[in-house]
């Protein structure tokens, strides 16, 4: 399950990032995506925020919680999965 | 048109002179009035994207820019090309001084788009950091790490007085050498670029392509910008 959420993360990021002249199979998923591998910068960083918000419904604080979750596409794929998985939880619990 | 021909014909006076300049526009690169490159007709993005590929540009974070800035971009880029301005002068000792009619109206059209239903209001921090012209002559100057004065005015048409005025001024009053000026608009399906470089005479007395230059004054910037020859 992880690997299409991973699959389809790189794709959205190509897409919204405008990566030129890169596709999924090139992005390493564990490779940091700041500074070396995609050699993202502070704008990316902030729209990876608004990508997260607007296709996973998930808020986050970018100053915080930011460097940790947006180490590599992994780190991000695994946050999306655990927030799932919690609100699932909250939600068996409440019906 | 005054132009050198050679050497022996340089004014006595100081001059500001139009050492090469640059146009794309109707899918055409023209550097100094001759066609360089003929892209397939097609949007200002596909016409950027080729242009960008034709010059073996190597550069990711163009594909981030707003078409605004992929045209100043890409003119100061190929301007620039072969030229020794960048070793000539200091970044301090150049400015960028430009011109167009609809600002950054693109990008301020797409980011309101993005937050004008509150239930859907999801801005772009990429598109919203277009959203001012002077962002396109920053990028210029980002590139080639220029620092000196660097301005965006908009007008409803190219106003070649203005620059030769105000270029003129900057050269005067402050520690300018050499400016790239000149007209850079994009919005729809229009665009048209027209950049080129200004520097003192007495600067370019060892430069090749000195037959080539135009005496800066409005009638001259004129006549270039309506692509007549030389």
């Amino acid at each position: 399950m992880i690997e299409d959420l991973i699959l389809k993360l790189k794709k959205e990021i190509i897409n919204e990032l405008n990566l030129e002249n890169i596709t999924p199979e090139d992005m390493d998923a564990e490779a940091p995506l700041f500074r070396k591998g995609l050699g993202l910068d502070s704008i990316d960083a902030l729209e990876l925020v608004v990508l997260l918000e607007e296709n996973y419904g998930i808020k986050i604080n970018a100053s915080k919680e930011g460097p940790k979750i947006f180490y590599s596409i992994k780190t991000i794929a695994e946050y999306i999965l655990n927030h799932q998985k919690k609100i699932n939880q909250c939600s068996e619990r409440s019906s | 048109m005054e132009i050198y021909e050679n050497f022996n014909i340089l004014p006595s006076r100081m001059e500001l002179l139009i050492t090469r300049y640059i146009q794309l526009q109707d899918h055409r690169v023209l550097l100094n009035g001759i066609v360089e490159y003929v892209s397939e007709v097609g949007s200002v993005g596909k016409f950027n994207r080729s242009v960008y590929r034709h010059y073996n540009i190597d550069y990711p974070k163009f594909f981030k820019m707003d078409n605004l800035s992929k045209l100043g971009f890409l003119s100061a880029e190929i301007l620039l090309q072969g030229t020794d301005i960048l070793k000539k002068y200091l970044g301090e000792e150049i400015a960028i001084i430009l011109e167009n009619a609809s600002s950054s109206l693109e990008s301020d059209e797409k980011h309101q788009e993005s937050i004008r239903d509150r239930n859907k209001y999801f801005p772009s921090p990429s598109v919203f950091v277009y959203t001012l012209p002077n962002i396109m002559a920053s990028e210029i100057a980002i590139r080639h790490k220029v620092k000196g004065e660097n301005t965006v005015f908009i007008f409803e048409q190219f106003e070649p007085e203005f620059i030769d005025h105000y270029v003129s001024d900057l050269f005067r009053n402050q520690r300018v050498n050499c400016c790239l000026s000149g007209w850079i608009e994009c919005y729809g399906d229009h665009y048209q670029s027209f950049l080129f470089i200004i520097e003192q005479e007495d600067k370019i007395k060892r430069f090749k392509g000195l037959q080539e230059c135009v005496i800066l004054n409005t009638l001259n910037v004129e006549k270039l910008f309506k692509g007549k020859s030389i």
